[in-house]
């Protein structure tokens, strides 16, 4: 209820003000929803303070639960009805064109501004040429392996996939000999949830398997490649992946890793800084590389993931929300945010910036990563999305826990993904 | 306080006085209940999306069921109806329904005997009893995610340490344990709102009949079914029905726990996954009324076979 | 014969610690977690090996925490006692009073609670919005009721229905009017099943989480489920066991505390003299 005073009095008071002075520079108060972590909304106030001193508005950051399925729904539900409520949107990278009519197209605003970020980012959040949102960081995942034990046992990290199978199988079976009854070759992320798209499109892609539907729209997953990706990933269950790997979720690869009970690991940046930390077994003693590729000429190949800004259709304070949109996917707010959160940046140039490489060493290895990023097929099935990666990690799921092969899986996914598709995404 | 009302006779004073107490209740009702569940039954007949929500068009059935004729001949069968996910969905939250309700039943039953009797420490073990409850479902199913997981969860130890099982369990992840996972939860959660209601149904059972039935020397397991269990039926038929509704529509527990999982799956989830996820609003807004009308049959049937005294005429 | 005893007593007070153990472990176990930081987690212990008030001190020194256990306190305690007093007044009529369509009218009651949250939420919001009380804690306290209120009128219900007549016979000769009825004859007697009844709606108010998430927009207004599921690692892969744990903890400390208090009454059944008039 004091909540409900303190606003109504505040927009009597803005009111009244208005009446008396007459209002030449509307200072607008916009609120910022995003998916918060660690001292996001410390952060962020110190993030947009340059931006509030030169155009004299101020923003509010609303704070969600990290869980982007939570935010998702909300999201929807909010802008379905149209609240204006909220003026800015953190958004997903796949979320672009299952929201995009809600958001304000911001190609004209951010004409100068676009150019300098990967053009394949751009290209994510561009939706029937309506550019939905701004890239304000991204991510994408690395193998992560565990120098010490390599150099142990005469192992260089691998290059494919075969190879990194049998380099776990190896220490594993050597190191539990030596007694460490625990240890694990290899951690990823395994259980049904959007990760497991993740995961299995690296492996598809990387076999010369195809990207699921491919960016016109055609489905090409039921194929040998791909079917050979699924029966590799599905041998390491059980052999050098505990069972367990099919529930698995980022936080618990990282916890079999960082207590040292796994050889190589698949996560995203955010395990570096915490695997280098004071507590952690692992500290100072593994390396990151890109992902392995299924046979010597594929390249290999890294989910892209990230966050942008978009701005409401349904804000009454359109013009403040594109500026604070500009101001945050542009060049100076992705520096501060590499250095303070070490958050990858969209912007080129930044990758050769001498403070962010001083700062946060990691960032510029991580180009490698990057540049080998493959987009999930968000765009091409626009609002089927999540449907379609439902049924993709369902297929995954089934086959790596033993129920039908992957060819089999692959062809029943397929004709349900024609289902799905009608007669147009 | 005058009991004479312009000559209307008791039985009408008390009714207009039932009238005026019935009515505020049911206003709220209308305001909080009444709209939404309109909505949702409008738009499970119609096309809406959620990001159209006003520019859907009634499309009658379609949602539940329709038919297409192929130029072959063939007949396509399309709709909730005939939806294995949906069927799936149906027979896991029944089996679920039943498991942890009879579970919970038996447990709160003896839970609340126990309570019942005089003992020293009775407050404290009446509140630590209330735990499980008092914790949040968001939370408990997180902390229940953390003690099942395979690796570093402290269940596989304790089993592992007792020689119960030979080797970890991933107990959310396998389709086979799954089910058994959620349903540990759930009665581990919900046990302490069942015993809780019924010791309040033993609490008004007047102490001297359990006196007289002791002075007589009668066996306290016939006292329990001859007499306890006949007094407390009432009390104990409406903490079932509402565990039964609740337990039907069984959705954080499982999103939390194996969100994604085709073995736990529950009509509440896949109706939230379409509505939200899949942008099949309307398919989901159909689903949700399938199940209101799937729990409208199981509750009138309980009330039927159970027989329930609705009106307590029977009574009178 | 006292050997007999002697076996009941144990075997009464070994069934006891079996149902405490079982209630409490996972809570204890919790609190075990909650001292515990970093790459701690991941080791199992059966003993705090630490005590270590960290997690506590970041989620109670944490922007809004102490704030959301006071929205949660207030949205929870007036859930509760606007559903009673609906439910109590409402409940004497269905149970004590004979008219034409009584059934009918508690079955479309329990009806209310027959629809699964998520189905009511895009109607609901509507409605809050409609009525301008988005991101007050009165949209909970609205939404709530479709809860709160077919589960109290109900139990209620079947509680008052088991009354003795002859009690309100007694009040209705001396000229009691039904309110006089209610609050002076039926409300004394009906103590264990309020108390009972509102602290199972109170656990429920406490604990939603949806309806609160979906109908705020700033974290002062924001209750405790919301207020945990907020907190985050450093990341959007962490997640923050620690202070998770820390703050379970905390909010189920007052649900504890409230059972103590209440439980005389809880215990507090009906004299057998009072029963029968």
């Amino acid at each position: 209820m004091m909540i409900m005073k303190g606003r109504a009095l505040r927009a009597t008071a803005t009111a009244a003000m208005l009446a008396v002075f007459g209002a030449p520079v509307m200072a607008d108060e916009l609120f910022y929803v995003s998916g918060a972590v660690g001292n996001a909304v410390e952060n962020f106030k110190t993030l947009v303070k340059p931006w509030e001193e030169a155009t004299g508005h101020t923003v509010t950051l609303v704070p969600m639960p990290a869980s982007t399925t939570d935010q998702f729904g909300q999201y929807r539900l909010w802008l379905a009805a149209g609240a204006t409520d909220i003026d800015l949107y953190q958004t997903d990278v796949i979320w672009a064109p299952q929201l995009a009519e809600h958001f304000v197209d911001l190609t004209e605003a951010a004409k100068d501004l676009a150019p300098q970020h990967f053009p394949s980012i751009i290209e994510s959040q561009t939706v029937n040429g309506k550019l939905v949102a701004l890239p304000i960081f991204t991510d994408a995942p690395a193998l992560y392996y565990r120098k010490d034990l390599l150099e142990k046992h005469g192992k260089t990290p691998p290059k494919t996939w075969a190879e990194l199978a049998e380099t776990a199988k190896f220490i594993q079976d050597a190191e539990r000999a030596e007694g460490k009854a625990d240890l694990w070759g290899f951690v990823w992320q395994g259980n049904a949830y959007e990760g497991l798209t993740c995961n299995a499109l690296e492996w598809v892609k990387s076999f010369g398997g195809g990207q699921i539907v491919e960016p016109d729209g055609s489905i090409s997953i039921n194929n040998e490649n791909a079917a050979a990706a699924l029966e590799a990933a599905k041998s390491w269950v059980g052999t050098i992946s505990p069972e367990g790997v099919l529930a698995y979720q980022e936080e618990e690869a990282r916890g079999v890793w960082q207590t040292g009970n796994a050889v190589f690991m698949r996560n995203w940046p955010y395990a570096y800084g915490l695997g280098n930390g004071d507590d952690s077994a692992v500290k100072g003693l593994f390396g990151v590389t890109t992902l392995p590729v299924g046979k010597e000429g594929d390249t290999s190949a890294a989910t892209l993931g990230g966050w942008n800004v978009a701005v409401s259709k349904y804000s009454t304070k359109q013009e403040a929300a594109i500026s604070l949109a500009m101001y945050l996917a542009g060049p100076e707010a992705q520096k501060q945010r590499a250095i303070a959160e070490s958050n990858l940046p969209t912007i080129i140039a930044l990758y050769d910036d001498a403070d962010i490489a001083a700062a946060q060493p990691i960032i510029p290895q991580w180009k490698d990563v990057f540049l080998n990023a493959v987009p999930r097929p968000s765009a091409p099935t626009l609002g089927k999305y999540n449907e379609v990666s439902a049924k993709f990690w369902s297929a995954v799921h089934n086959t790596l826990s033993g129920n039908g092969s992957a060819a089999e899986n692959l062809e029943l996914l397929e004709v349900e993904l024609t289902d799905i598709k009608g007669s147009a995404w | 306080m005058a009991t004479n009302d312009g000559g209307l006779s008791l039985s009408q004073q008390r009714q207009r006085a039932a009238f005026w107490f019935i009515a505020p209740m049911l206003a709220a009702l209308f305001c909080v209940a009444a709209w939404p569940l309109l909505r949702t039954f409008w738009f499970s007949f119609t096309n809406t999306t959620l990001s159209d929500l006003y520019g859907g068009e009634f499309i009658g059935f379609d949602n539940y069921l329709s038919v297409r004729v192929l130029e072959s001949g063939r007949w396509i069968w399309r709709g909730t109806l005939v939806d294995p996910a949906w069927w799936n969905a149906v027979w896991n939250t029944v089996r679920f329904a039943f498991v942890s309700v009879f579970f919970e039943t038996v447990l709160g039953l003896i839970v609340a005997l126990v309570l019942n009797a005089e003992f020293k420490g009775r407050g404290l073990v009446r509140a630590a009893i209330l735990i499980p409850w008092a914790i949040p479902t968001i939370v408990s199913a997180k902390m229940w995610a953390w003690m099942l997981n395979d690796q570093f969860g402290i269940i596989n130890d304790i089993m592992l340490n007792l020689g119960l099982i030979s080797q970890k369990i991933a107990w959310t992840a396998s389709t086979d344990t799954a089910m058994y996972a959620v349903l540990m939860v759930d009665i581990w959660k919900t046990t302490p709102f069942m015993a809780l209601l019924i010791l309040a149904g033993l609490q008004m059972v007047p102490r001297d009949i359990y006196e007289a039935a002791r002075i007589d020397g009668v066996n306290p397991v016939k006292v329990f079914f001859k007499i306890t269990l006949p007094l407390i039926r009432p009390a104990l038929m409406v903490a079932i029905i509402f565990r039964m509704l609740d337990a039907l529509r069984i959705f954080d527990l499982v999103y939390v726990l194996t969100p994604n999982s085709a073995a736990t799956k529950t009509m509440s989830v896949i109706s939230r996954e379409n509505m939200i996820d899949f942008d099949k609003f309307a398919y989901g807004a159909a689903q949700s009324t399938l199940l209101f009308a799937i729990l409208a049959v199981f509750v009138s049937a309980y009330i039927w076979l159970g027989r329930v005294d609705l009106s307590g005429e029977g009574q009178k | 014969m006292t050997a007999q005893k002697l076996l009941s007593t144990i075997g009464f007070y070994a069934l006891v610690v079996v149902i405490v153990v079982f209630s409490v472990f996972p809570f204890y176990y919790a609190i075990i977690t909650s001292f515990a930081t970093g790459t701690e987690l991941f080791k199992v212990s059966y003993w705090p090996a630490t005590f270590n008030l960290a997690n506590y001190e970041s989620v109670l020194g944490g922007r809004n925490f102490p704030r959301s256990i006071l929205n949660s306190v207030f949205i929870a305690t007036l859930t509760v006692t606007f559903a009673l007093f609906l439910a109590v007044t409402a409940s004497y009529a269905l149970a004590r009073v004979r008219f034409r369509g009584r059934g009918l009218l508690l079955m479309m009651i329990l009806a209310v609670s027959m629809f699964p949250q998520i189905a009511v939420l895009a109607g609901l919001f509507e409605l809050i919005r409609f009525l301008g009380i988005f991101n007050t804690p009165w949209a909970m306290i609205l939404s709530y009721t479709i809860f709160t209120l077919p589960f109290t009128v109900w139990v209620l219900t079947t509680f008052m229905r088991d009354l003795p007549v002859e009690i309100e016979e007694a009040a209705i000769v001396d000229g009691a009017t039904p309110w006089i009825i209610i609050t002076k004859v039926f409300l004394p007697l009906l103590w264990p099943a309020l108390v009972t009844t509102g602290l199972l709606a109170f656990i429920g108010a406490w604990n939603e989480f949806l309806f609160a998430l979906t109908f705020t927009s700033s974290e002062t207004t924001r209750t405790t489920p919301v207020a945990i599921a907020l907190l985050s690692g450093a990341s959007q892969q962490e997640i923050p066991w620690g202070p998770i744990m820390a703050a379970s903890v905390i909010v189920t400390i007052p649900l504890v505390i409230l059972v103590l208090i209440f439980q005389r009454k809880i215990v507090a059944g009906l004299t057998a003299g009072g029963v029968k008039g």
